[in-house]
């Protein structure tokens, strides 16, 4: 299993940031940011594997990523959720939308989800739960929104319904036991005007609140002008508008 | 060699026929079949009022202003002649298939056995009649060529027979055009050459120089020795199954129960004959008469389980899968529509487990809400968002969608919004004197919107707007011609909606949130 060639190298990479000490701090954090990743990637309980999660919205959730088995309740937007879906969808993952009549499956398709492994159950009626249930048994990643409020006992079930078939719920509104919530603020919209232009990019503010710790958020481009999501580069943006105003 | 006297029996404007029976229309309605934006086929009605085969549909529908018009299929002829050749097979065997409408009989059988050619054509009438076709003609003669022409003469007379050894009389004084070979019949009349009689006079070997093989075989047809045999077709083998209630059933679950042990008969029918089902086709009789008939397909291929649900989901409609039925179920048919080897789908050892499960999960919901609650989602061509996303059910192929790649003046810039409404609401735009906003004739807007509510209870200040983009389609149909204006309108939250000015109203058609 073992082999000498790697340890040797590796034991050789190590001398030399002895010698040096200026670059030992720049090595300790790259060497915790990797430790970090393995253990993001390698999972020490079954419960806790993530599955891919964009990168933009990845470092705001607990563990660094959507975990399997486990609910997140999305605040209202649907394009945050359908920047949720987007990398496990890409990656190869069915996903399902149950009682969302309105989920614009255009726009999923420009954010980069495969509307050929999209399933939509728009109108669940009166039986939500079981066709949530049921279809989160078969697909990886399952978007629901319940009509009321969900007794106790039904939520556990299905809870434990998810942790057994690894299924990422995503709840469009409140929900009991969920990991982590997601809402925007401070929504703002670029490309109109008053009578001009149209639509084109929006900055947002994405909170994460979790159970455990404090929330944490960040501003994204939710879109940018080219229907991807990303980080806004707060520097540019200060400088761009000092240089506007 | 000896022509074989033959039977032709023809049913005139059989698509029409085919057409009429399956919508259930009025014997006399003026009815056409179109193929592309031509005529195809026109009932004796639509003749009456001018209306021609070959004529473009705005023309006909000039001559006749009721005019009903119908794409033409060419698999419902076939499909609804069946039942014509399974009729006759009964009162006389080995029928041959000529075209949808027109099928062929060896004469010699049947006029020993009915006492006379003539005895027998009757018989055959009547077994048509019985079936409820009304105005089909009979020609018997020496080779189907003669015998076609024989029953397609004009006049009132139902039968026609033409002795034996008479066909080139009979023939002699047809054009040539009937030959069924535009070319030649052109080139034969350039060569003063119009009707048959004056064709066959021509010496056989001089014919066979100047047309070659083909030529050659005209002449002899329009000389009336055509050797062509009656080839009878082989009755195809029965996999469709049938069940009758008697006394009618008005229960879905009665009716699926009832049909379970029929549809596990199918399938092993099926396997026995090496096949496995992708697509059936479900007829549904009730007792008032109606006809319900629709084809179901499978992603893969048909359980005995899956042919039960689709009978279900075909009786319930929209209704809720307990309801009682409208009016008692009298028989359903199961046909297998497009069969394949077993061979073909045989499950592969590793590597299809996923999609399988999938497609159970899939199909349990589908059992649980109808076939129609588990969708997916094709994008498409058109303008608003509801024309461009095309929702197929689970299992079946998309159709109908507008294409994509055309362009589309008109539709939104991207992104495209998150949420679009199934429907759109209704929605209230005013501008700073409290006036509803409107958009003229020439796309000026009456005032800046400054509120809008989309709830139709609190009014939002507009932050920013843009618009009227103006869609403006099928303006050449009054009846479904559409001119909106659209808008873009933020929020102060920040959130964004498509708003569209349609006829005076406000509707919110979209949110990007």
């Amino acid at each position: 299993m073992f082999e000498y060639g790697e340890m040797n190298h590796s034991a050789a990479t190590l001398a030399p940031s002895g010698a040096r000490s200026g670059a030992r701090a720049t090595e300790r954090e790259s060497v915790e940011s990797l430790q970090a990743r393995i253990r993001q990637m390698q999972a020490t309980r079954l419960d806790t594997r993530t599955i891919p999660t964009h990168p933009a919205i990845a470092g705001l959730l607990p563990g660094g990523g959507l975990k399997q088995g486990v609910a997140y309740s999305v605040d209202r937007s649907a394009t945050l959720l359908m920047a949720l879906l987007a990398a496990p969808s890409a990656a190869g993952t069915w996903c399902g939308v149950v009682g969302v009549p309105e989920f614009g499956v255009e726009a999923a398709a420009g954010f980069g989800i495969d509307l050929d492994r999209l399933v939509l159950v728009p109108h669940p009626g009166g039986q939500w739960l079981a066709v949530t249930a049921a279809v989160a048994d078969v697909l990886g990643v399952v978007v629901t929104r319940p009509p009321r409020r969900a007794s106790d006992a039904s939520v556990s079930r299905l809870t434990a319904r998810l942790r057994q078939r690894g299924t990422t719920l995503l709840v469009l509104g409140p929900w009991p036991q969920s990991e982590a919530m997601l809402s925007l603020s401070e929504s703002s919209w670029s490309g109109i005007g008053q009578g001009n232009g149209h639509l084109n990019a929006r900055q947002v503010t994405v909170t994460v609140t979790s159970r455990a710790g404090r929330p944490r958020s960040a501003r994204l481009w939710l879109p940018d002008p080219h229907e991807q999501f990303r980080a806004v580069n707060v520097q540019r943006e200060a400088y761009r508008q000092e240089a506007a105003g | 060699m000896n022509a074989t006297r033959t039977i032709v029996l023809w049913c005139p404007d059989w698509p029409i026929t085919a057409v009429a029976r399956v919508r259930g229309l009025a014997a006399d309605a003026p009815v056409v079949l179109i193929d592309g934006s031509v005529v195809f086929a026109c009932s004796a009605a639509a003749r009456v009022e001018g209306v021609r085969r070959g004529m473009r549909v705005r023309e006909a529908q000039a001559r006749c202003p009721q005019l009903l018009v119908f794409p033409y299929e060419q698999a419902l002829d076939i499909r609804s002649f069946e039942p014509v050749l399974e009729a006759i097979e009964q009162t006389m065997p080995g029928v041959q298939l000529l075209r949808p409408g027109t099928c062929a009989v060896r004469a010699r059988g049947p006029a020993r056995y009915y006492g006379g050619e003539e005895e027998a054509a009757l018989w055959l009438l009547d077994a048509l009649d019985a079936l409820g076709i009304h105005g089909s003609r009979v020609g018997v003669a020496d080779g189907p060529f003669t015998a076609e022409h024989a029953a397609r003469l004009p006049g009132r007379q139902r039968i026609r027979i033409v002795p034996e050894g008479e066909s080139a009389e009979f023939l002699a004084p047809m054009p040539v055009g009937l030959l069924g070979q535009p070319a030649l019949a052109t080139l034969l009349r350039r060569l003063g050459i119009h009707t048959l009689g004056e064709f066959s006079r021509l010496a056989a070997a001089d014919v066979g120089a100047r047309f070659g093989e083909s030529g050659a075989w005209l002449h002899s047809l329009a000389s009336g020795r055509d050797s062509r045999p009656v080839v009878a077709r082989t009755p195809p083998e029965q996999l469709d199954r049938v069940v009758e209630f008697e006394p009618p059933l008005d229960r879905i679950d009665q009716v699926t129960f009832g049909f379970r042990a029929a549809a596990d008969e199918f399938i092993a029918e099926l396997v026995c004959a090496k096949l496995v089902c992708t697509a059936i086709r479900i007829e549904v009789d009730s007792e008032s008469g109606d006809v319900s008939e629709r084809g179901w397909l499978h992603p893969r291929s048909f359980t005995a389980a899956d042919v039960v649900d689709r009978v279900r989901w075909q009786l319930q409609g929209a209704g809720a899968v307990d309801s009682g039925l409208g009016s008692g179920i009298t028989r359903v048919r199961v046909i297998p529509e497009n069969v394949d080897a077993i061979g073909n789908h045989e499950e592969g050892l590793w590597g299809t487990g996923l999609d399988e499960r999938i497609h159970h999960g899939l199909s349990r919901v589908q059992s649980m809400l109808g076939h129609g609650a588990v969708l997916t989602a094709v994008l498409g061509g058109g303008r608003t968002l509801l024309d461009r996303r095309t929702l197929v059910a689970w299992g079946d192929r998309p159709t109908g969608g507008k294409p994509s790649s055309q362009p589309w003046p008109g539709r939104l810039p991207t992104p495209a919004p998150s949420s679009v409404f199934e429907a759109p609401r209704p929605a209230i735009v005013l501008d700073a004197e409290g006036a509803t906003v409107d958009v003229d004739e020439r796309g000026t807007l009456s005032g800046a919107p400054a509120q809008f509510s989309t709830d139709g209870t609190t009014l939002l200040p507009v932050g920013a707007w843009t618009g009227p983009w103006t869609i403006d389609e099928r303006w050449w149909d009054v009846d479904d011609s559409r001119r909106a204006s659209r808008f873009q309108l933020v929020d102060r939250a920040g959130v964004a909606w498509l708003l569209m000015l349609d006829g005076g109203h406000w509707w919110a058609e979209a949110r990007y949130d």
